[in-house]
């Protein structure tokens, strides 16, 4: 009887969720003057319809995706890494530099070598903010977004200057890009004529291994009960100083390995605003995803959707694409909300009290049913008073 | 606020399921004006479902609540507060950061009136009722910087404040030292000439102290009511738990003789940065259980941290079979063969959020037992959780719930299955036992025993002199960081040892 009234409960308040974000979404719509309904079609159902529409879904997934893992590995240890999209451009710059600066070597052994760098900055880059909070207690937010702008400026610089693609300056146009990757450095799109690449296979794969190592490993073991008790990690003999320092290099490895797809496997060179965003959105996703590899690949999808559609919203209904961040920003608090209400056993008791009377009402009579009357009065004079 | 006086409360036939369980099983009971009942039974016997219940916070599944003859129906506590019950939790609800009036504040609308907070009303209603009550407590002192009895206090003002003639207080002495908790119950019988109380608790001597009349409950039903007077306390235990409790005697005398660890002028800092251990001394034999007697505060819990290898030793040794382990990593010293059992059962001795399985290879996970290379074997972690749940009696819904969300005394299981599992040669007890029921106790007394007789040293570092003299072959009384005396057992009474304590070493004591 109580677990029907839990999956209830929770069915209820999911439900009263997703219609608190689609009516705040609504709203904002309506200010615009745009039809709600509409709109909603097309970001839930235009990016379905086509194989385009779905590859390009799955292009935003790979970083998402990658992103994400790091972030869960980072929270479940007990250290919070803001510092993704630094990471993601760290990531870019040394991919992209190996590259074109290493002799040109066949495919076989110069994209493992791109990427390894890829994910080797990203997780050096992490350590400083892991070493600090290990070593000096400086506090992961603030050393891990400081590092952002850190790297977003030296990556800004680097791709005006030292590597600045020759005939950007011969032409005299001056985009801040490097040169096209030589082919060998390209990881291969998977349909001829869409943009989606292998690095999609790459993503799954990891996310598969890191359930392994986090659930299955005596390393992931060491970092979970670092993040779920430290005090008792270190009493059962676990170095929770080594386990910060290792989870923040492992999640910098996955932006950083993030950013070297990127670039390896769509932009194929490196631009600026290559990270877009999703160092942020990584934390979202991985979040909304419940911190574990098979909520993050379906909440990966769940957020593509929305950023093509929002393209596809800002085509089809003009609507500008900003809005989906509205949307993104309602219904990430919705299912704040909603988890917390969950959570809440007292609610949940009240709720089941509800249901429990409107069943004894609906069988009339009997013994009970005189108490649930008395209680239903009761609760009624409370309702008068403030 | 001003509500009629209770002079009576009865409650009839409550029954309160839970999934797989009955809490409460048509429980009646009554308390008169100026009367003190208590309530005691073991963790689990539905003491505390009961009060939710009276409080409003849960729903009786039948049975009914009389206030002075009448029926009430509590639908949430602030219905309870309104008819002048109030309720002191046995963890204590008050925010550490605020002052003792803002905390009191917190709960009382009258004197908040939108943005603007009546805090000299609310400090004058604190002096008023600490004045009534004799319960000194500063209005303006932050809860951080207040003791567990001056917390308990504050507790009491804030629940008198709120127009209490009703209190229920649950297991109000588990996180008491001996003296507040003496203090405790003078206190309480002097509040009784005005209130009527319910004290819960499973402290059978507090409960023959204070209570007027008892009620005992076991597996959710009453199974005694009665006055107090000329029940010993035996018969009360054996009440409780359903048979005979005979707590366990350390009858043997002395180990093997043979030292195994040596600890030589010890120094450690606190947390706050003086010596708390300041050049103490000890020494462990096989085969035996040392007691160390003290007031909590006189540097146990540095003296465990840093033989645990979880504080730095500035100076001094801990020999362990003539090998040094000072300032040794925790994972050495585990690997050397000692044990621990910690002080903070539910954060320090569990990591909460894992379930018991996980929990259980703390220590071990690395093993080649439980892992194959990185890999873990989960049909030996399975089995090894399962023999350890048998031999232990772990009492838990599966071996995969979070082992947090256990009761006190099958965390204390955990932990103790843990750590006896690994064989340790040397084991470190910190007050194993508070807040623990009687059968839990038992339980781990014969545990401790048997260990002991396996040859084992075990440290066992408690307050209740109960215990120390039931168990110990030899007690140390530890004062401000150092050992004043070491002596048989036999040798000494609970009269030296309270001396001792308080710091008294004169021609009275050894």
């Amino acid at each position: 009887m109580k677990s029907t009234y839990r999956a209830l409960y929770i069915f209820a308040i999911s439900l009263a969720a997703a219609l608190a974000a689609v009516l705040l979404g609504a709203v904002v719509l309506e200010i615009l003057g745009k039809d709600p309904l509409a709109v909603y079609k097309v970001i839930l159902t235009e990016p379905l319809k086509d194989l385009f529409g779905l590859t390009e879904i799955s292009v935003r997934m790979v970083p998402l995706i990658l992103v994400a893992l790091g972030i869960a590995i980072s929270f479940r240890s007990g250290i919070l890494n803001i510092g993704a999209e630094g990471q993601i451009q760290m990531g870019v710059i040394a991919a992209a530099a190996a590259a074109i600066y290493l002799p040109s070597l066949p495919k076989i052994v110069i994209l493992p070598l791109v990427l390894v760098a890829g994910a080797l900055a990203g997780a050096i880059w992490a350590s400083i903010a892991g070493w600090l909070k290990a070593k000096l207690n400086v506090s992961e937010l603030l050393s891990t977004v400081m590092l952002n702008y850190i790297a977003a400026q030296l990556y800004g610089f680097l791709l005006r200057g030292p590597m600045i693609d020759p005939a950007e300056l011969q032409v005299g146009s001056g985009t801040p890009q490097s040169v096209r990757l030589p082919k060998a450095a390209w990881i291969d799109r998977i349909i001829p004529g869409m943009r989606l690449h292998y690095g999609f296979v790459i993503a799954i794969v990891l996310a598969i291994l890191v359930y392994v190592f986090l659930w299955r490993t005596k390393w992931g073991y060491a970092l979970r009960a670092a993040g779920a008790g430290p005090k008792a990690a270190r009493y059962g003999g676990i170095k929770v100083e080594t386990c910060l320092i290792a989870a923040m290099a492992l999640a910098g490895a996955f932006a950083g390995l993030a950013g070297a797809i990127e670039v390896t496997g769509l932009h194929r060179r490196a631009i600026e605003g290559i990270s877009s965003g999703y160092g942020f959105s990584g934390i979202v996703v991985a979040l909304f995803g419940g911190l574990h590899p098979a909520g993050i690949v379906p909440s990966a999808f769940f957020f593509g959707l929305l950023l093509i559609g929002a393209d596809m919203t800002q085509r089809i209904m003009s609507v500008p694409a900003n809005m989906v961040l509205v949307l993104q920003g309602a219904v990430i608090l919705s299912i704040i909300a909603a988890k917390m209400l969950i959570a809440d056993q007292y609610l949940f008791e009240r709720f089941a009290r509800m249901l429990e009377k409107r069943g004894r009402k609906a069988a009339g009579g009997k013994t009970k049913a005189g108490a649930g009357k008395a209680g239903a009065a009761k609760a009624d004079r409370r309702r008068e008073q403030p | 606020m001003n509500n009629e006086p209770i002079h009576s409360l009865a409650v009839e036939g409550i029954t309160k399921r839970f999934p797989g369980i009955l809490a409460c099983d048509s429980i009646s009971l009554d308390v008169g004006e100026h009367e003190i009942l208590a309530i005691v039974g073991e963790n689990g016997a539905g003491k505390t479902t009961l009060m939710n219940i009276l409080m409003g916070l849960y729903q009786p599944d039948e049975g009914k609540i009389f206030i002075n003859g009448r029926e009430v129906h509590f639908r949430t506590p602030v219905d309870a507060y309104a008819t002048g019950i109030g309720m002191v939790h046995q963890h204590f609800m008050l925010v550490p950061n605020l002052t003792v009036a803002e905390n009191v504040l917190l709960g009382m609308r009258e004197f908040q009136k939108f943005l603007w907070q009546d805090m000299e009303g609310v400090r004058k209603r604190i002096r008023e009722i600490s004045e009534r009550y004799n319960l000194p407590v500063q209005p303006d002192a932050y809860i951080w910087q207040l003791s567990v009895g001056e917390q308990q206090r504050v507790e009491l003002v804030k629940t008198l404040c709120l127009g209490a003639c009703f209190l229920i207080l649950d297991e109000p002495t588990s996180a008491l030292t001996p003296q507040e908790t003496d203090d405790l119950i003078a206190l309480l019988k002097r509040m009784s000439n005005d209130l009527s109380i319910i004290f819960i608790s499973h402290k059978l001597a507090e409960v023959t102290a204070l209570s007027d009349r008892i009620a005992i409950l076991r597996q959710g039903k009453v199974v005694y009511r009665g006055t107090t007077s000329g029940q010993s306390v035996s018969n009360l235990a054996s009440l409780m738990t359903g048979h005979e409790v005979v707590l366990p005697c350390n009858e043997c005398t002395g180990g093997s003789g043979e030292t195994i660890l040596e600890i030589r002028n010890l120094k450690v800092r606190s947390d706050r940065g003086f010596f708390a251990l300041d050049g103490l001394s000890l020494s462990l034999q096989k085969g035996e259980i040392l007691g160390l007697a003290g007031v909590s505060g006189n540097g146990q819990r540095e003296l465990a941290d840093a033989l645990a290898g979880l504080r730095k030793v500035e100076s001094g040794s801990i020999l362990f079979r003539k090998k040094e382990l000072a300032n040794k990593s925790p994972r050495s010293i585990i690997e050397a063969g000692i044990g621990y059992i910690p002080e903070d059962r539910n954060e320090e001795g569990i990591v909460p959020p894992f379930n018991v399985r996980d929990n259980l290879i703390l220590k071990d996970f690395r093993s080649k037992h439980f892992c194959k290379g990185p890999f873990f074997r989960f049909d030996e972690t399975r089995q090894n959780a399962e023999e350890l749940q048998k031999r232990f009696d772990i009492r838990c819904a599966s071996l995969n719930v979070a082992a947090g969300s256990l009761s006190g005394g099958n965390i204390q299981k955990v932990i103790l299955a843990r750590e006896l599992a690994r064989k340790p040669e040397v084991l470190i007890a910190v007050y194993p036992t508070r807040g623990l029921d009687m059968g839990a106790e038992e339980f781990i007394h014969e545990r401790l025993l048997e260990l002991r007789s396996q040859g084992t040293a075990i440290l066992l570092i408690s307050e209740e002199l109960d215990e120390l003299l039931n168990l110990s072959d030899r007690i140390a009384v530890i004062f401000k960081g150092k050992i004043l005396a070491t002596m048989p057992t036999r040798e000494t009474s609970k009269k030296k040892l309270g001396l001792l304590m308080a710091g008294i070493s004169g021609e009275g004591a050894a």
